[in-house]
């Protein structure tokens, strides 16, 4: 059993402890993720029919002149992009040990969310 | 103890993918690996299938209606019937791990007994979401 191996009740644990950082932030957007979902759902069963308006106004609805729908929408797809992120990272580094494909496919995964970040609020803000 | 000798249990080290097929996960583990291969859904799915249909029902009036065609197509709705199940999935057993995170529920008996009630509420939601999405009310 080498040195670091020997892992026990006096353990010197080190390192910058940006694991648990991510273990919390995943949580903190997983919370914020159901709320909104819950909250669209009862929206949309509150809507007085289908319609293109009723279905806007879930996401565009303002008080007092404050676009608020908006601001909350973009705040809980930023919150699904970063939990989306720090579970594609576990997969690969879970799954996918030579570092060279591994850091190609988080770079991928990286472009494909901010991409999706920056597509949804092209079409919540630009129309 | 003799009975326990004579019963050699298989031993998984270092598993391989062709040894994952006589695996077998108890039901806490099936629901957890689903957990991570219906997050992995959602994310292939978010910017080529979720956001395009959302940019056509937001943007214009037009683009909502035709919706309907678009989602009428029988392939347009088992696509959306697996990710209904992906996101019913991940968003149940994700209820399931924050209370597990908060030490409730830890022990064997019961960690079993909530992964089977996972299971039971999003499939019977996905079965009640489904039967909406075809068209059976």
């Amino acid at each position: 059993m080498g040195p670091s191996e020997r892992i026990g009740a006096k353990r010197l644990v080190v390192g910058a402890h940006y694991g648990i950082g991510d273990f919390v932030i995943q949580r903190v957007t997983a919370v914020i993720n159901a709320i909104y979902a819950v909250v669209l759902f009862v929206g949309i069963l509150m809507m007085p029919g289908f319609t293109y308006e009723a279905w806007r106004n879930l996401f565009t609805f303002s008080v007092g002149g404050f676009p608020l729908g908006q601001l909350l929408a973009t705040l809980a797809f930023f919150s699904l992009g970063w939990h989306a992120y720090i579970g594609v990272r576990d997969i690969w580094m879970d799954y996918v040990k030579p570092t060279g494909i591994r850091l190609g496919l988080q770079v991928l995964t990286v472009l494909w969310l901010m991409g999706s970040v920056v597509y949804f609020v092209v079409i919540l803000w630009g129309a | 103890m003799s009975d326990r000798a004579a019963k050699r249990r298989p031993q998984f080290r270092n598993i391989n993918v062709w040894q994952l097929i006589n695996y077998r996960l108890p039901l806490a583990g099936i629901l957890s690996i689903l957990h991570r291969v219906s997050g992995a859904l959602l994310f292939l799915a978010l910017p080529t299938v979720i956001l395009p249909l959302f940019a056509m029902s937001f943007t214009s009036e037009q683009g909502f209606t035709a919706l309907g065609a678009v989602t009428g197509m029988i392939i347009t709705k088992l696509i959306l019937l697996v990710l209904l199940w992906g996101f019913l999935h991940h968003f149940c057993a994700g209820i399931r791990y924050l209370a597990l995170d908060l030490h409730h529920g830890l022990d064997k008996h019961s960690a079993k007994k909530s992964a089977g009630v996972v299971f039971g509420v999003s499939l019977a939601l996905t079965l009640v979401f489904g039967l909406k999405l075809f068209g059976a009310f």
